[in-house]
């Protein structure tokens, strides 16, 4: 075993008490076992710990030949106190979709990282990607030609790419799955290779998709174009386990609330009074529900899933823009496609992703994301790049300002008008 | 499963990473990227745009069979879900936190568990959990007890199980001072110690609905925050150093210029040993602390011990189930920087999740508990003092007035 040298890490230590896994722990013990990163990593957080800053360097641009992402440099500023991490940049490796491993996926993954890498790593980093934390300049592309040669694995996005596209579990594993939100994401990833690796946009762009609105992959929240999975047809329903939900006999939201005593279950309060739409209600011990009313908020099937299921005619609603606050404010992604079939090869879907790239990189300022154009120039100049059609499902409400942008052609006579003609009917 | 398996393979079969078992059979090969890699020739033997390897191969046996076949699913207890399909088979997912900064040790260990409980399939979830599927009963009791059972030297789980229904589930986080060059406040440490703090709600169903936390350690958000019922931000208080000697070196100054939201960095000229500098000037009373001139120019650092810290925000959502997704709202703007065990951020936590706990209705997130009740009752029955710090200043703030005279008396106008 390598000779290894440890750190006084008093503050460190402490995070080793407590019920929670100790990351502390967890990297001390592999550090001891050979890895000097691990230790001067834990050195330079304790550092972090006594100044109260960070101790990371600016930036430093590293990456692999014919890529423009994946790699993020990282440098120390106590490269003298901690030499083994001197250089200690990331690797971002896309994720198989929904984050299924096998363990000999993994365990090779260990070997490179052991062999190549620091041995730490972040399952997953934000964006969905198996983050390899920690490695030197020199050892980039043989990691990238042993991810690819010897898992057929390649690299996830950063800067101004396509960034590695997320999903939930889908139809794996999930019944109200109304997408197959791993295929979907899987295909857009392989065709989108060029974006992903190569930059050309004015800033990053995230796809995620979630099966249902429950939304387990944040996709309205976290990002530029969300695919979200609903239905246009009846939530189907087993009235004997409706039945059976108001007997008792089957746990309310599956169990979720199965540590307190809520009291018996009450269909009328629990699920038909905190109906977004009230269009639910009992007819004897029959559970009615216009459909056409419903906004499929998913609440009443995540009450009684056994008698509840989304409906069969299904697909994807498709919102655009979320962002973190920087720069314009946080934004939630806004509806533009109320409903679309979602089959491969997905070409409506993507001809649509085409328009709205096109006119991104004709007008999008320098680090401006997607969402913040959309405010910038408006749902009508999403309409008129697009060809969707205005309907009231985009809005919360009509706007409540009268400065409308009429054009020239559609206004009677145009805007072509004669100066002596108006004032041979009003005197000046 | 075959019908589907079948249809992708047709669609994607000929993709290098739609089956990478030969691959994996294979053990590690230390030497062949040097023999493979030419500096001289780099494009020789390069393998590119290939994407991810195809997730169908890595699905358990009986996901496979019942892809997209799913009927319904119950949590028989805490950090286990049994789901049903179609076919009348029935899997359980077993949930256990992890770290997400976590080392190569770690994963060989959740690869030995899946080895032998779980035909060596393992999952990870967004929120950073790790999901083991077991078929029956007795492989379900096993494998609890085996996880119960592993610990690190300290004696903490390795993996505790937990985070479903109506529980605080693991907190999404960020980098922090770990491995960040941006960061107000460090990642992991808080997020151990906030977890340490509320262990007892991760292993239970005791809450009126889940409560996700999430922290980001600097404006930029990499943690998205901004809609969750409690978000834990870093942020800065002290407007950007500016280098004189050395910003011309190590950034475009129009960059810098152009960075500033607010309009409040400008181009400027300093002398500096009889020499005239190009360089910039900070409007710093205009500064609201957002750190996009760092990101663009290393020469303009925020970071400060002192006045960095940690604020709260609460009451965002994500999901669309009865109320739409919301964001989450600041009502604490400042607490210091505490490490390693940041205790009042821990307190401030678990006071503002037990307030919420004993007054909500069943299936009220914290938001529409925070949002029915009115704001001014929030903060009152949380005992948190309302600031102008919690009063919207920036675009489209006139969203967030209150423009009726429809209010609450509370504590804040109790003396007027």
């Amino acid at each position: 075993m390598a000779e290894v040298k440890k750190h006084a890490t008093p503050m460190c230590d402490e995070l080793k008490k407590g019920s929670w896994p100790s990351f502390v722990d967890d990297i001390e013990q592999k550090g001891l076992a050979g890895k000097q990163e691990c230790l001067d990593l834990l050195g330079q957080l304790e550092l972090s710990f006594k100044h109260k800053e960070t101790h990371w360097k600016h930036g430093g641009i590293v990456g692999v030949f014919g890529y423009g992402g994946g790699v993020i440099g990282r440098y120390s500023d106590a490269p003298e106190q901690f030499p083994s991490i001197a250089h200690f940049h990331t690797v971002r490796v896309n994720q198989p979709n929904g984050k299924f491993y096998s363990s000999a996926f993994l365990r090779k993954m260990c070997d490179i990282w052991d062999y190549r890498g620091s041995g730490m790593t972040n399952l997953h980093g934000s964006t969905g990607d198996l983050v390899m934390l920690g490695t030197k300049s020199d050892q980039l592309e043989p990691i990238f030609f042993d991810f690819t040669h010897q898992m057929s694995v390649d690299l996830g996005g950063s800067g101004s790419n396509l960034r590695t596209p997320e999903c939930c579990m889908g139809k794996s594993r999930c019944e109200w799955a109304c997408i197959d939100t791993q295929g979907i994401i899987y295909d857009l990833t392989q065709t989108f290779q060029d974006e992903l690796h190569r930059p050309a946009f004015p800033y990053k762009f995230k796809f995620k998709s979630s099966g249902c609105p429950n939304d387990c992959v944040a996709a309205i929240a976290r990002s530029d174009c969300s695919i979200i999975g609903t239905w246009r047809d009846e939530i189907r329903i087993d009235q004997a386990a409706v039945a059976a939900y108001m007997a008792g006999e089957l746990k309310p939201n599956a169990g979720a609330h199965s540590d307190r005593d809520w009291g018996k279950f009450d269909i009328q309060k629990e699920v038909i009074d905190l109906c977004p739409t009230k269009c639910m209600w009992m007819e004897g011990k029959t559970l009615k529900i216009d459909n056409r009313e419903c906004t499929r908020c998913m609440h009443c099937i995540n009450v009684m899933p056994v008698a509840l299921r989304p409906g069969v005619d299904t697909g994807a609603t498709i919102l655009m823009g979320a962002k973190a606050p920087i720069l314009d404010g946080a934004q939630i992604s806004t509806l533009v496609i109320p409903f679309i079939k979602m089959e491969p090869p997905y070409d409506e879907f993507k001809d649509f992703v085409g328009s709205i790239w096109d006119w991104w990189m004709e007008e999008g300022k320098n680090r401006e994301r997607f969402g913040e154009l959309l405010q910038r120039q408006s749902i009508q100049e999403l309409l008129r790049r697009t060809g969707l059609k205005a309907i009231p499902q985009m809005v919360k409400e009509p706007r409540s300002n009268p400065y409308v942008f009429w054009s020239a052609d559609e206004v009677e006579g145009g805007w072509k008008r004669d100066a002596a003609e108006f004032r041979k009917r009003h005197a000046a | 499963m075959n019908e589907y398996f079948e249809k992708q393979k047709e669609l994607y079969g000929d993709n290098p990473g739609f089956d990478i078992s030969e691959l994996l059979s294979k053990p590690y090969d230390k030497t062949l990227a040097e023999k493979l890699y030419d500096p001289a020739k780099p494009m020789q033997n390069r393998i590119t745009d290939i994407g991810p390897a195809h997730f169908f191969q890595f699905l358990p046996p009986v996901l496979k069979k019942n892809y997209g076949q799913w009927k319904y699913h119950e949590i028989v207890q805490p950090g286990v879900i049994k789901y049903t399909a179609e076919s009348g088979d029935t899997v359980f997912a077993v949930r256990c936190a992890s770290a997400r900064l976590i080392t190569t040790n770690l994963i060989r260990e959740v690869a030995e568990i899946a080895d032998k409980y779980c035909d060596g399939c393992v999952r990870w979830t967004t929120r950073n959990n790790i999901e083991f599927h077991v078929e029956t009963e007795d492989k379900l009791r096993a494998l609890l007890d085996d996880l119960k059972g592993r610990k690190f030297p300290g004696g903490s789980y390795k993996f505790p199980v937990g985070g479903t229904g109506a529980s605080v589930t693991n907190i999404v986080h960020t980098q922090g001072w770990v491995h960040c060059h941006t960061p107000a406040i460090d990642a992991s440490s808080v997020v151990k110690s906030v977890m340490d703090d509320l262990f007892e709600y991760f292993g239970s169903h005791k809450l009126p609905a889940q409560v996700r936390i999430a922290l980001a350690c600097c404006l930029n958000m990499c943690g998205a925050v901004h809609c969750s019922d409690i978000a834990i931000l870093g942020v800065h208080r002290k407007p950007p150093l500016v280098e004189d000697e050395r910003i011309t070196g190590v950034c475009e100054l129009p960059l810098a210029v152009a960075a500033c939201p607010l309009g409040a960095i400008k181009p400027a000229t300093v002398e500096i040993n009889g020499e005239k500098k190009k360089t910039v000037r900070v409007n710093e009373d205009r500064c609201m602390f957002c750190g996009n001139c760092y990101t663009m120019c290393p020469a303009m650092p925020l970071a400060d011990g002192q006045g960095d810290g940690v604020a709260i925000l609460v009451g965002g959502k994500i999901s669309n189930r009865i109320s739409t997704p919301q964001f989450s709202k600041l009502v604490i703007p400042y607490i210091p920087s505490e490490p390693p065990r940041w205790q009042s951020t821990v307190k401030t936590i678990r006071n503002i999740l037990e307030v919420y706990a004993s007054n909500a209705n069943k299936y009220e997130r914290l938001g529409d508990w925070a949002a029915r009740i009115g704001w001014e009752r929030f903060f009152e029955k949380c005992n948190i003092p309302f600031t102008d710090k919690s009063i919207d200043d920036y675009r489209l703030a006139y969203d967030t007035y209150h423009t009726t005279t429809q209010f609450k008396w509370s504590v804040h106008t109790d003396n007027l």
